[in-house]
């Protein structure tokens, strides 16, 4: 075990499974979170699969069409979303590590994961 | 218990809503008390008025609809979600210049911080993804 805090962090778990680009899940799922930190509730982040390439730096919306997801990240700070999990493992299968990542991350083994899920009494999943 | 349901898929695209309407019905069958049904990304679409799927096929609109009828739930559709795909009550369309509109009552458009807040204040709230 890394930290208690993972164990005792916010009301709100949003994990994020997507890449940004190819669907809205991951503009929709960052969308709840940072309506839910605007009525002051404390919003947590765990980015899975796909979801960890959401953070890769340097991203920018291009000529794809879908609004690019980079901005909101860069907002998070201000809406007081500061715990940003990543599944560890994720990031191993796609070569990355948290120096590729925009934000810093507290990056996460699967027993870690099991309990930032159970520490939080809402999880949504996106 | 007090439950609430995020449906998340489309209509007859995926079997996301399909299974949210049974699960529904099974929990009411139980006696639990289904309050909210909250629909986001392409589960606004459940809320098309203008749905009219083939006889032979479950209704799924008219299905949430009668859940609200016959046990109060209230369904709630995302405001921001519902307008980028089209679905919009008469007070939006008219606001927005359409002729139209494609969402009424008991479904309601409504902002994400209800959906928070239904996951807060229910006992259980479930989700229904493709």
């Amino acid at each position: 075990m890394q930290h208690d805090s993972v164990e005792t962090a916010g009301e709100l778990l949003i994990i994020l499974r997507h890449a940004p680009h190819g669907s809205s899940w991951l503009r929709e799922g960052l969308d709840a979170a940072l309506v839910a930190a605007a009525f002051g509730r404390q919003v947590t982040l765990l980015f899975c699969g796909e979801g960890v390439t959401a953070l890769v730096a340097e991203q920018t919306a291009g000529p794809l069409g879908q609004k690019g997801t980079q901005p909101t990240l860069e907002m998070l700070a201000m809406y007081d979303i500061d715990t940003l999990l990543v599944d560890q493992q994720a990031l191993d299968e796609r070569g990355l590590t948290a120096a590729d990542l925009l934000l810093p991350v507290r990056p996460l083994a699967p027993p870690q994961l099991a309990a930032a899920l159970a520490a939080h009494p809402l999880v949504l999943n996106f | 218990m007090r439950y609430a349901l995020l449906v998340q898929g489309g209509p007859y695209s995926h079997q996301a809503a399909h299974s949210a309407l049974r699960f529904a019905e099974a929990a009411i069958a139980r006696g639990h008390h289904l309050e909210t049904v909250f629909f986001y990304h392409d589960g606004v679409y459940n809320a098309a008025r203008l749905a009219a799927p083939p006889q032979d096929e479950p209704h799924l609109v008219d299905g949430f609809r009668s859940l609200h009828e016959a046990h109060g739930t209230q369904l709630k559709v995302c405001i921001a979600a519902g307008l980028r795909r089209g679905l919009l009550d008469e007070r939006e369309a008219a606001r927005h210049g359409k002729q139209g509109h494609s969402l009424e009552a008991p479904f309601e458009l409504t902002g994400l911080g209800q959906l928070i807040d239904a996951g807060l204040s229910h006992d259980r709230l479930i989700t229904f993804s493709p």
